[in-house]
């Protein structure tokens, strides 16, 4: 039994806190500018990089005496701030130009462009191998034995919670926040109302890119860094939004949830010895959520907007 | 002409194809009920929307408070004292009927809570329901929800576009009800309506749109006691006698 919390669970709702906050960007960005962003996992590269980035200037201060993970912490703010305007800036440049010839699968097709883009910028500044965030590997706490609970996975699923709760509060008490559901609601009619909807286009920007790139330091935390980790993750992120109901954030949270669960679950022995779903394979079983919901529920559990 | 709030001179456009609109004009005074009726596929709504800046006018002119608005974005015309609500999808639904309010004095940086109790107390059913979502309410208690988020920045021209589309009798009496409450408190309005015999009867003025253009135009008692009218657009002259509106 503790084998399986400490083998299956902690991990899946590591992994399920991370697609949430990649998801929440990716319905709400569908909802509210009508198209499917497909950078936005290289965009969790860029925010992943920028936290590494940040890890190795504290290296030449005094602070380099705090462990890797304190100085991630440190460097999740600017990898929210410098991702949201990473991502404002391409919306102006490459999104906004098409958003106004109103033709959305040219939209779609730029963010194709655009993914393709921010990977080649990593590769040419990081290069195309692996690379920690820590050398040396960490130990689970003591004082939580037995279960395997190691500081990393404390700070990820903690920090999740506040960082969703905060959207919470932002979404039902804030003017832009309200703003922003009126216009993922009818846009149109956030127009007519006299709703700024510029500046709702950018705290849906800030929101999205900021969220993922904290997911994508969960995730360098949690594993490693490469290129293409956040494109490999694009698909587990969009299945968690349709699963959720495009446009309905608590769905995107949830549908994360799930995919992470389903994910690290399938790979446990059910039947026989070995793994019902190689852990390879794992990837396949979002692939699976989302092509059921689109046939069957293509509203997701929340009823959001079909794709 | 001093007093007019409104002026649209030889609206004519469209969505980009032919021409929808030929040269219309329309007018409304302060204080005014102004109704625009006229058959499907006249150009009802589409003279509404140019108005609103919605639709590109290649031709024509509209002037609110004297002043040019034909290059104006919805936002600043709501700013100048425009509302507008469209004829379907007029509420946010996945907000409470509050959130839509509130959503509809967006642009009000001031204390707005008294126009919130006004609007509750011109629509009472909306009060009770204030927490729930505007998508779960009914037809007509929407239409409250729209009418009262267009009230919110206390326009001085509201634009209604079918107002009462889709309403059983007893709710289209009270949106006309509340159009007239809405009025006396010196609202200029400026309505599209399909039930053209009871808006005519609240309206001070009236135009009677076909195919784009202007046919009658005149006050709301004239062009009910018209013939002509009463043949072509009334549904005959006795179509309406003892009608809905009763």
């Amino acid at each position: 039994m503790i084998d399986f919390v400490n083998q299956y669970l902690i991990p899946a709702l590591v992994l399920g806190g991370i697609y949430s906050l990649g998801a929440i960007g990716i319905s709400l960005i569908y909802s509210i500018l009508r198209f499917a962003h497909f950078a936005h996992g290289d965009l969790m590269a860029a925010g992943a990089y920028i936290g590494l980035l940040v890890v190795w200037l504290l290296d030449a201060t005094p602070l380099n005496e705090l462990s890797v993970n304190v100085r991630l912490l440190i460097g999740l703010p600017l990898a929210f701030a410098g991702t949201a305007a990473v991502a404002i800036l391409i919306d102006r440049l490459f999104y906004k130009p098409f958003r106004r010839a109103r033709s959305m699968i040219v939209v779609v097709i730029a963010s194709f462009g655009v993914a393709l883009m921010l990977r080649s910028l990593v590769q040419l500044f990081f290069g195309v191998d692996v690379i920690n965030y820590a050398d040396g590997i960490q130990f689970p706490l003591k004082e939580l034995q037995p279960l395997r609970i190691l500081e990393r996975h404390i700070y990820i699923v903690v920090l999740t919670v506040v960082l969703m709760l905060a959207l919470h509060h932002f979404l039902t008490r804030t003017r832009t926040g309200k703003a922003m559901r009126a216009m993922s609601d009818d846009a149109d009619l956030a127009r007519v109302s006299g709703i700024n909807t510029e500046k709702v286009v950018i705290w849906t920007w800030i929101l999205g890119a900021g969220l993922v790139a904290v997911a994508g330091v969960f995730l360098g935390m949690d594993t490693r860094l490469v290129p293409t980790m956040g494109w490999d993750l694009l698909l587990p992120m969009f299945a968690a939004a349709i699963l959720g109901g495009l446009g309905q954030p608590y769905g995107a949270i949830a549908g994360g949830l799930i995919i992470g669960a389903m994910e690290e679950l399938s790979t446990y022995p059910w039947i026989g010895d070995g793994p019902l779903v190689p852990p390879d394979y794992k990837t396949a079983v979002a692939f699976a959520v989302m092509v059921l919901m689109l046939i069957f529920r293509p509203r997701g559990i929340f009823r959001g907007r079909v794709l | 002409m001093p007093g007019e709030m409104l002026l649209a001179n030889r609206m004519t456009g469209g969505y980009g194809g032919a021409d929808i609109l030929k040269g219309v004009d329309l007018a409304v005074e302060a204080g005014e009920i102004v109704a625009i009726i006229g058959p499907n596929g006249a150009g009802k709504s589409t003279a509404m929307k140019a108005v609103f800046g919605l639709v590109r006018l290649r031709e024509g002119q509209v002037r609110f408070r004297g002043e040019d608005i034909g290059r104006c974005q919805p936002d600043e015309l709501v700013r100048r004292g425009m509302a507008y609500v469209p004829q379907e999808r007029s509420i946010f639904p996945s907000l409470t009927v509050h959130e839509n309010l509130e959503m509809g004095a967006f642009i009000r940086r001031d204390d707005f809570s008294h126009v919130i109790d006004l609007v509750y107390t011109l629509f009472p059913p909306l009060k009770d329901k204030r927490r729930q979502q505007a998508g779960e309410l009914s037809g007509g208690q929407r239409q409250m929800v729209a009418f009262g988020r267009a009230l919110m920045t206390e326009p001085s021209l509201l634009l209604l576009d079918e107002p009462t589309a889709g309403l059983s009798p007893v709710y289209m009496r009270e949106i006309f009800e509340r159009v007239i409450a809405v009025n006396e408190t010196g609202v200029g309005i400026l309505m599209v309506e399909q039930n053209a015999r009871q808006a005519l009867r609240i309206a001070h003025r009236g135009y009677v749109l076909a195919t784009g253009e202007n046919i009658f135009t005149d006050t709301g008692e004239a062009l009910l006691a018209n013939p002509e009218v009463a043949e072509s657009f009334l549904g005959g002259r006795d179509g309406g006698r003892g009608g809905a509106g009763a």
